[in-house]
């Protein structure tokens, strides 16, 4: 997604935050500019088809992959170097780690974001870990990419999630791998 | 200048400052020994009733309290500044880490972990990170000392837990039937000596004639301790982790764990965290019997199942008709 086709959406969360102070406006409003050049949507934003080919389905904003699509088994790749698939929405993904979902990010207080607090957040990202202190969070999250960011723009990264509209959007569970892990080479 | 800083230090500890101390380099340098593998007299050992499962490890513990501490939450002790408390790990007799934890100031605290040099003389602070590879506990599987970031994840950010060091653990209506326990040898102190000692104040009057017990038949108590030791730490409602209403705690296990959960057993859409009358369809049995990265419970510390728990827990939950408690 460009900087330029995602700009929009990053106002939008301006937008619903307008009652917000001018100094969690710019907050709110440097945190969806991190989002958008971060690369957040390519994978939290489910992509639909359109007439010039897959786009970005804004009225599913960062809201990670579709409840309602049910993926079948992962297609078994057993010739390195093949070693991973993913979905034609880049929501879900295959790969020796497993079967991962990209997260709903939007504060949907029951199935996002929306009953974390600003310290959950900071200690999911130190962490590396799923909801702060579960499972390691899975490939393809560059959450290493994350883990570098400074805590200011973290908390602006929070804020931006914090003021995009909720989607009520279960995402599935990850799956573990096959027991025989694919060859690396 | 050069006494100004150890002087500086040591007030800043004093006064709560929030910027904590770094680690000593050496395990020697940290007052758990009088001389070399002598212990000082003045760190006491304990073992908790209900251990924490790591890979069959044998475990030490001191503690060291230089006041007393303050008891009137029975579920929260408040320890002093100074305390330290050191657990020791050994796999196939020989140790491999020790971990300090070190309260330097009344809401700081510092976490440290040790790793044992080969001649067993002194153990060296491991890298923030953690030492991923640090002994083999089993054909294929390697021990891993875990980063500071993990300490924390189970003993807590703002208000650390000593987990092994509560009422609970340290009861004398000790479970006989506890997973792992060990029998209380002379010389591990208990809620008894604590008190007699002055160390422990503020504690409710009744405390060593009514001491803590978790309620139940010897198949529940010794399943909930289990839980309350395993997973407690982080499953409870008063650090509640976004979207999960899952208390282990014993007093509330059997009522929050009847949930269905976001992880259901797979092949088993029916499945509840714990279902009663129906091991295979309790995800917390799943989960404690997987050592499969997205699925192992608890998350980390261990690579290997505790199959003496698993098969406890399954037949408690095969047999057991329990009720929510609430």
């Amino acid at each position: 997604m460009t900087l330029l086709r995602a700009l929009p959406y990053a106002l939008l969360g301006l937008t619903l935050a307008q009652a917000a102070t001018p100094a969690q406006t710019k907050q709110i409003q440097h945190g969806g500019y991190l989002v958008t050049i971060a690369g957040c949507h390519d994978c939290h934003t489910p992509l639909k088809m359109g007439p010039k080919g897959p786009e970005p389905d804004m009225t599913r904003m960062l809201s990670g992959h579709p409840e309602g699509l049910k993926m079948p088994p992962a297609p078994k790749l057993t010739e390195a170097p093949w070693g991973w698939a993913g979905s034609l929405t880049m929501t879900a993904f295959s790969g020796p780690w497993g079967v991962s979902y990209a997260a709903n990010l939007t504060p949907d207080k029951e199935t996002g974001l929306g009953s974390w607090t600003e310290a959950q957040f900071l200690r999911m990202v130190r962490s590396a870990r799923h909801l702060g202190q579960g499972r390691a969070i899975l490939p393809p999250m560059p959450i290493q990419n994350l883990q570098k960011v400074n805590e200011a723009d973290l908390k602006a990264i929070f804020a931006y999630l914090q003021s995009i509209p909720a989607v009520k959007n279960k995402v599935p569970a990850p799956e573990a791998p096959a027991p025989t892990p694919i060859p690396m080479h | 200048m050069r006494p100004l800083l150890p002087a500086l230090l040591a007030l800043g500890a004093l006064s709560g400052a929030a910027k904590a101390p770094a680690p000593p380099r050496l395990l020697s340098q940290t007052g758990l020994y009088a001389a070399p593998g002598v212990v000082a007299a003045r760190n006491l050992a304990y073992a908790p009733q209900y251990p924490l499962w790591t890979d069959g490890a044998a475990k030490a513990r001191w503690i060291h309290l230089p006041a007393a501490i303050d008891g009137r939450d029975e579920g929260g002790w408040v320890f002093p500044v100074g305390t330290k408390a050191w657990k020791e790990f050994a796999f196939g007799g020989r140790k491999v880490e020790t971990r300090l934890l070190w309260k330097t100031g009344s809401a700081t605290w510092v976490f440290a972990s040790y790793a044992w040099n080969e001649a067993q003389t002194d153990a060296v602070l491991v890298p923030e990170g953690g030492l991923p590879d640090a002994a083999e506990v089993a054909p294929g599987l390697r021990h891993a000392i875990p980063s500071r970031t993990d300490c924390r994840d189970c003993h807590g950010q703002e208000q650390v837990e000593v987990l092994g060091f509560t009422a609970l653990q340290l009861s004398p209506d000790r479970d006989p039937g506890a997973l792992h326990g060990e029998p209380l040898r002379p010389g591990l102190i208990t809620l008894k000596d604590l008190v007699a000692r002055g160390l422990l104040r503020g504690a409710r009057p009744d405390l060593l004639t009514r001491p803590p017990r978790i309620a139940g038949d010897p198949a529940t108590r010794a399943a909930l301790g289990y839980l309350q030791a395993n997973c407690a730490s982080c499953h409870r409602a008063d650090r509640p982790i976004p979207g999960l209403d899952l208390d282990l705690r014993p007093a509330h296990a059997l009522r929050t764990a009847l949930a269905p959960g976001s992880f259901p057993v797979p092949g088993q859409p029916e499945s509840r965290i714990l279902s009663p009358g129906h091991p295979e369809r309790s995800v917390l049995l799943h989960r404690m019997g997987s050592r499969d990265p997205i699925a192992q419970m608890p998350p980390l510390g261990t690579v290997r199942v505790d199959q003496a728990a698993v098969d406890h827990l399954r037949r408690w939950i095969a047999d057991v008709p329990f009720a929510p408690s609430h």
